[in-house]
């Protein structure tokens, strides 16, 4: 047609030669495709599989990211907003430079900040070179060994600096092994006799609730929900419902989960079986966090050896896999995460009992909870109640760490003082340590002054003073301690931790941080600030996250 | 999205609100409610018609009992609930929330001014910045042509994630990192302009403080009036306002309409600039004498006085009619013949054909529906009496549990109706697709059959086969409400699956699998797009589709039917209003005693009782010196007709041709006489969208230069060729040649033009001034002879023009997203040029290997017919062995290479497959004055009177 050309070419936009966006680089495709084959490729599997993408080549590049959300049916930022919500993942773009092969993660959570984390994070980059990478990271759940480290999948507490290091430079990043109760000792010892007797009719579900309701068992990863009532609800909803086992122990100073798992898994896993049988529920979701990678592989050899000796019918139990969120372990955003969608909370109601995973009624259940149904149903309900101090009624597990000699679980009679603990079973405080605060509740229940350490320590004791007991982690200040530091490594960790769905928990924990660095605190702005926190955040970590500054401004008012 | 409000909703709960009682209907929240009542509560994230998110805070209450406060936009209200809206306790939240997310706006301007929510809500609670440490800011990205981002305004409400994943559903925002990193980001955070997003826009309408704004500023013009009008380019008929300042569009926002409601794609909301191109016809020319009319002419609008030259309108319409007068007194009326245009509205249509038919005295009267859905509607006709379509699309959304889309690209080339598809497949229902093509739908698809081209109907008999044979059809149906079943059955004998597999590429299993699925469903409803029409065998195509539906009664219900997606904005109401050559107006055959007999009434004259010439045979009629004379209103067959070369021949040859657009076109340029006329924002008129919806235009702008309305162009050639109207009135006429329409249209006999007024938008048919419209036809019977629907068996008629050893590829024709037909509007609208600049053609990436080429090489593509050059894209999409070329581009025009093959019965020609060969290398034919992004800057912002 024309002879002429009235613009110049440089004016001419070039046409894209390719489809719009980043294409399907062939070799990852490959990749991927070996990777996952035989795997299912259903949504809810997508950070199962990001994990062996990670796993394998040791960060997420942009072009697996993109084959692999070729291979799932998902589109590139479903992949890619999962990916970047978990620490655990490395997300690398094209042009920037992948992670070295070898990560050190440092707790600095409260209990090892006290302990020289900080040290540690100082001085170890210069001794590992530039081959490893060092990374502080929020609490691993080794408070009483404090401060804990993880090399690779390779956790450990006492950590030494020269230890860490030839540690990281010897790539010894395999997490060590745990020989636990296993389960032919279990069985021999009468182990999963009472669930068979369930699932053969021998013991009929009306009775097996009562014995919780009578021990007065209530939930143990927090909230405190009584357990039998739980199983009612659950049982009264329409089928087919499912069962969430929440192993996502990520308030700081909680270890007691971890505790119990390592030693004797199938106590856990036959109490888990019994809740199934009880709300007759046939698919298990076993949700265990990252930061336990031995406790992974262990649970996954136990279960597999229960499955092919299976005492009963057994539901179909799946094991999930964390990806380093403390948020996962509210709830409903480990409902989020077992479906394989970023860690945020649901609005509530409706209520996971009614509508939880994949919209599913649902019971979920803390660990610990589940591991004294066994001993509840054989020992009868007094076993457990007959304990108990200060007007209180049970057991506790508390995970004691901070300032004391004998940190670790502890179970004590639930009403117990932070004082009786300290010296009934901690072997008292720290050469030169002198009791001044304490936490009751990790990090979210509040921090009281030693003048306060006579109150019971239960549910429904603490909160005349602002606080909670959640999780029975408590962790022991000293006067080498101050409050304020506390509640600043707390907030901190809120910010870190907050999934950035809701505003006031979003910006609300970050400008908190910040306001709380002021040698002064503006309390009044801090106030209004914690108001609309805990009025208005749409879940726990949120409401609670406050509590730190709220029980310091009104306990430690001196120091700030 | 936003859908009407529930009808007779009674059921209601009383609540307290404020300590008022008040009540809520079930299912309304507590905001909702409120809002009825005249309580605004602060609300960010939330936005009516998305699902409430419940993530900004900024709408607490206090509900007496409850421990914390509760987000109104997601809680509904119980019986006797006590909520305080505005006490001392909500009221601190909701401050603390907007001061939290205001404090961290760093922008200094006001992206959305007048209608930014976060600064509304602010200044209503009276909270101000300063008295918080602030976030680190991002940077802006103004990498898309369209829209810019600034995320310093953004307050992560996620109205955006939204409108992207579960209005639009394309996928490409998301949420992602986590806490106060948490970032609104494209794809993996990718530049915008580098991403997949297909720029519909819907998040920018979506976003409440004009993070996600269109570019350039655009927010920032005051605009000084609002218009309401319709989408100009495809059939899905979307609503929308034009925002105009000093007679300019500034931007586009949709409107709540029924085919729509609010969404648009990147055509209707972004390609709107070519009104204000300089290449606007403002004058009316006239050939310079001794310029000789050529198939092989140059394009270069900037240059038109080579080719013409200026005249007054009384000289060019005077001119031209006196050119058609000649050749009508001198060989008669059926040398002459007129195409009109699916671009235009009813009105322009119908007294279009009426001069044609009264002034002209022929039935050689056609527009580019011949090259559409021809096919489509020789076989509706023949088999369940109507050309239309017998459900609407927004039946997918919520009544068929089956959808079957087969031979249509609907991301591209209907993209809002494909977000109403989208939609479906995410609540659940089974979205099949069937395309040798593999589209965007696929991923949502249950079942996607990339089937082999050109094997439809082994396809399809083998669906038919299964059914009946697996005695899944419905007896009863079949038995009351069809004809000539046994025939089929006969037929089908010959198609197994286990037959037609290797045939048509699909696994005989699945083929099974969907037909017992498609048969035994609640609905299944079929759309269709031209990969079934535009074939040899188009209507056998559309013939085994209307067997599909008709055996297994999946029709006459809602959530059932025939959908063929109509191209063009109103390709459905320009055939409607007779632009055919076989029948009057609302499908009266030219040849029907009766019609003839009403219409010779009707127009007071004496009409020619014999069908007229198609597209193609008008146009193989020039070439042979049959037809001399043709009006072309506002169609290119210079590049839209196939075997381009042959059509320019014929146009050429010509001894008169009168043209009128708005651009000097192709078409254009072999005019003797080219009148300026009206774009669509610049009249006022009817459409009829492929959901029979008839919709009104309002006129937004005024006409550049001299341009004139059309429908005043054709009064004034209609008056010089004799006819006696008088349409008077504002719009010229509009409303009164609308109004006689509507007398010779029964099936548009209760829309009055005062009802579109007030309406906007009705169904038909509708006989009856209370009459609603009726969205799904053929309830109780068929509008044919006997009442029933006719099944008609299909065999296999392969392609006119087979692969063979010398031309070893398939060429498939069509349109990509952002260019729409010839691109005589959409290259030339800036954001749309910037976006798709150059002609390409796309391939699979093995094929682009073998023969020695990269992605983004010069290719040469040729047929018997021609040879272009382009830009070969790799895409996986493509099937082996074929190229899909869209034929938008005239410096490397797919129809110089498409065969003119016909389809006997639709007259259709095979635009979507011919035998072509591929060769790496080339020389890209130069660009003249637009395309190739050069649009892009300097007359779009002169356009918009913005500086950059």
């Amino acid at each position: 047609m024309a002879e002429t050309v009235s613009i110049p070419i440089s004016k001419i936009r070039r046409t894209r030669p390719t489809p719009k966006g980043r294409p399907v680089d062939p070799a990852a495709r490959a990749d991927i495709a070996a990777l996952i084959e035989g795997v299912p490729r259903e949504r809810e599997y997508l950070i199962e599989n990001l994990h062996r993408i990670q796993d394998k080549f040791g960060h997420l590049s942009a072009a697996h990211l993109n084959a692999l959300s070729e291979a799932m049916r998902l589109a590139q930022t479903e992949v890619y907003e999962v990916a970047t919500f978990y620490h655990h993942f490395d997300v690398v773009k094209e042009g920037e430079a992948a992670p070295p092969a070898v990560t050190v993660r440092v707790c600095e959570t409260l209990s090892c900040a006290m302990a020289g984390a900080r040290d540690l994070l100082e001085k170890l980059p210069a001794l590992v070179g530039p081959n490893v990478r060092v990374l502080a990271a929020p609490c691993i759940g080794r408070c009483a060994e404090a401060p804990a480290v993880c090399v690779g999948q390779n956790a450990f507490g006492h950590a030494k600096l020269q230890e860490v290091a030839k540690c990281a430079t010897e790539a010894k990043v395999k997490p060590r092994h745990h020989e636990p109760h296993a389960l032919a000792d279990y069985v021999s010892q009468g182990g999963y006799k009472t669930f068979a007797e369930c699932a053969g009719g021998k013991r009929d579900v009306e009775s097996v609730i009562k014995v919780m309701e009578d021990a007065g068992l209530r939930g143990l990863g927090g909230a405190g929900f009584p357990a039998g009532r739980k199983w009612r609800i659950v049982r009264a909803e329409p089928g087919p419902r499912l069962m969430a086992v929440n192993i996502d122990e990520g308030e700081p100073g909680t270890f007691k989960d971890r505790h119990y798992l390592e030693r004797d898994p199938h106590r856990f896993l036959e109490g888990m079986l019994i809740a199934a049988w009880v709300c007759d529920i046939k698919d298990i979701f076993v949700y265990l966090r990252d930061e336990y990678h031995a406790c992974r592989e262990m649970l996954e050899r136990e279960v597999a050896a229960l499955i092919a000796n299976p005492p009963a019918e057994l539901p179909r139990i799946h094991l999930r896999r964390g990806a380093g969120a403390y948020i996962c372990g509210e709830e409903s955003a480990m409902i989020e995460s077992i479906e394989g969608r970023r860690g945020m909370p649901r609005l509530r109601p409706p209520y996971v009992a009614q509508v939880g995973l994949f919209g599913r009624p649902t019971l979920e259940h803390n660990m610990e909870t589940l591991f004294w149904v066994r001993d509840l149903i054989e020992q009868g309900p007094q076993w457990f109640s007959k304990h108990g101090r200060n007007g209180r009624k049970g057991l506790r597990s508390f995970s004691v760490s901070g300032r004391v000699k004998k940190p670790g679980v502890h179970l004590a009679p639930a009403g117990i003082t932070v004082k009786e603990l300290i010296a009934e079973y901690c072997g008292g405080m720290c050469e030169g340590h002198e009791f001044y605060a304490y936490l009751p509740g990790g990090a979210s229940g509040g921090i009281l002054p030693a003048s306060m350490g006579d109150i019971p320590l239960d549910f429904d004791t603490l909160q005349p003073y602002g606080c909670f007991i959640g999780s029975a982690a408590v962790i022991i200040l000293s006067k080498h301690d101050k409050a304020r530091d506390a509640a600043q490594n707390l907030m901190e960790f809120f910010e870190h931790e907050s999934c950035g769905q809701c505003t006031p928990c979003r910006s609300g924990t970050a400008k908190a941080a910040q306001l709380m660095r002021a040698p002064k605190w503006d309390r009044a702005l801090l106030e209004e600030l914690s108001v609309a926190m805990a009025d208005a955040s749409i879940c726990g970590l949120g409401q609670a996250a406050p509590n730190p500054i709220r029980t310091v401004i009104q306990h430690f008012s001196d120091e700030v | 999205m936003k859908m009407n409000e529930p009808v007779g909703q009674t059921e209601t709960i009383d609540f307290k609100l404020n300590g008022e009682t008040i009540s809520a209907f079930a299912g309304e929240t507590i905001i909702q409610a409120a809002a009825r009542h005249g309580v605004d509560i602060p609300h960010l994230c939330y936005k009516e018609g998305y699902r409430p998110d419940g993530n900004c805070r900024a709408c607490m209450v206090e509900i007496k009992g409850e421990r914390v406060l509760a987000p109104s936009c997601c809680r509904a209200p119980a019986a006797n609930m006590d909520v305080q809206s505005n006490n001392a306790r909500a009221l601190a939240s909701q401050k603390m929330v907007v001061e939290l997310l205001l404090n961290d706006v760093t922008v200094d301007e006001d992206l959305k001014p007048g209608a930014n929510e976060l600064t509304y809500w602010a200044e209503k609670l009276g909270v101000k910045q300063g008295r918080l440490p602030r976030r680190e800011g991002w940077a802006p990205d103004v990498s898309h042509p369209a829209m810019d981002v600034n995320l310093d305004a953004c307050i992560q409400c996620t109205r955006c994630v939204r409108a992207c994943r579960e209005e639009q559903v394309n996928d490409v925002i998301g949420y992602a990192f986590r806490g106060l990193d948490s970032k609104i980001v494209f794809d993996m955070d990718d530049p915008m302009g580098a991403s997949t997003c297909v720029a519909c826009g819907e998040c920018v309408q979506a976003c409440p403080t004009g993070a996600l704004a269109p570019a350039k500023k655009a927010y920032q013009v005051v605009t000084d009036k609002k218009v309401d009008s319709v989408c100009p380019y495809c059939g899905v008929g979307c609503q929308l306002t034009y925002h105009v300042t000093d007679n300019k569009i500034v931007r586009v926002e949709g409107k709540d309409g029924p085919a729509n409601h609010e969404r648009l794609c990147v055509k209707g909301r972004f390609g709107f600039d070519y009104v204000h191109h300089p290449h606007r016809l403002t004058k009316p020319l006239i050939r310079k004498p001794g310029v000789a009319k050529t198939a092989d002419f140059k394009v270069d609008p900037d240059n038109w006085r080579e080719v013409f030259r200026e005249a007054t309108w009384e000289e060019a319409l005077d001119f031209a009619a006196n050119g058609l007068k000649k050749i009508r007194d001198r060989d008669g009326p059926n040398a002459l013949a007129g195409f009109g245009s699916a671009k235009g509205s009813n009105e322009e249509a119908y007294l279009f054909q009426k001069l044609v038919r009264t002034g002209f005295g022929t039935n050689n009267v056609d527009h580019c529906t011949r090259l559409c859905h021809a096919s489509s509607v020789a076989a509706l006709l023949e088999g369940v009496g109507s050309g239309a379509v017998s459900n609407q699309v927004s039946d997918v959304v919520d009544k068929a549990d089956v959808i079957f889309v087969i031979g249509s690209n609907p991301t591209s080339n209907h993209p809002v109706a494909a977000t109403w598809m989208k939609n479906a497949a995410k609540r659940g229902a089974k979205l099949i697709v069937a395309d040798p093509r593999r589209n965007e739908l696929s991923r949502y698809t249950w079942q996607y059959l990339q089937f082999k081209a050109d094997m439809d109907v082994a396809m399809l008999n083998a669906m038919l086969y299964t059914i009946i044979e697996e005695n899944l059809y419905d007896k009863e149906f079949v038995r009351q409400r069809t004809s000539n079943f046994e025939a089929l059955r006969e037929n089908v004998k010959g198609y197994s699956p286990e037959a037609m597999a290797p045939i048509c590429g699909i696994p005989a299993q699945t083929l099974r699998e969907v037909a017992r699925t498609f048969a035994t469903s609640k609905g299944s409803m079929i759309l269709w797009g031209m990969g079934i029409s535009q074939h040899v065998h188009g209507t056998d195509n559309a013939r085994c589709l209307i067997a599909l539906s008709l055996i297994t009664g999946q029709i006459g219900r809602p959530g059932t039917g025939l959908h063929p997606l109509r191209g063009q904005n109103n390709v459905q109401g320009a055939s409607d209003a007779g632009l055919i050559p076989m029948m009057y107006p609302d499908y009266q055959r030219v040849d029907n005693p009766e019609a003839i007999a009403r219409f010779e009434k009707f127009w007071n004259q004496k009409l020619d009782h014999n069908p007229g010439l198609t597209v193609v045979e008008i146009m193989d009629a020039a070439c042979d010196g049959k037809i001399k004379g043709m009006y072309v209103e506002g169609e290119n067959p210079a590049m839209s007709d196939p075997n381009a070369n042959h059509a320019r021949e014929g146009l050429a040859s010509l001894e008169h041709l009168v043209v009128q657009d708005i651009f000097l076109t192709e078409t254009a340029y072999l005019a003797d006489v080219v009148l300026p006329a009206s774009a669509w924002p610049e009249k006022t008129g009817t459409v009829t969208n492929t959901d029979r919806i008839v919709q009104l235009g309002r006129r937004a702008l005024d006409m550049p230069g001299d341009a004139r309305q059309d429908l005043w162009i054709i009064q004034e050639i209609g008056k010089r060729l004799g006819c006696k109207w008088s349409y008077t009135g504002p719009e010229s006429g509009v409303a009164q040649v609308y109004e006689e329409m509507r007398q010779a249209m029964n099936s548009i006999g209760g829309i009055s033009w005062k009802r579109l007024e007030e309406q906007s938008a009705v169904t038909y048919p509708c006989r009856t001034e209370d009459d609603p419209g009726q969205s799904v036809v053929f309830t109780e019977n068929f509008p044919t002879a006997d009442g029933r629907g006719k099944l008609v068996p299909a065999d296999l008629i392969p392609a006119n023009e087979r692969p063979d050893a010398e031309y070893p590829f398939v060429l498939i024709t069509g349109r990509q997203l952002e260019h729409w037909h010839t691109g005589s509007m959409t290259r030339r609208a800036s954001v749309l040029d910037a976006i798709e600049p150059q002609a390409v053609g796309s391939v699979h990436p093995l094929d682009l290997d073998a023969i020695g080429a990269l992605p983004g090489d010069t290719i040469t593509v040729a047929s018997r017919r021609g040879r272009i050059a382009l830009v070969a894209r790799a895409d996986e999409g493509t099937p082996r062995g074929s190229i899909f070329i869209p034929f938008a581009f005239y410096e490397a025009a797919a129809n110089e290479l498409t065969n003119a093959a016909l389809d006997p019965f639709g007259k259709i020609a095979e635009l979507k497959y011919c035998a072509v060969k591929i060769s790496k290398g080339g020389e890209v034919k130069p660009l003249a004055t637009y395309g190739g992004g050069q649009s892009y800057d300097e007359p779009r912002k002169k356009a918009l009177g913005v500086a950059d």
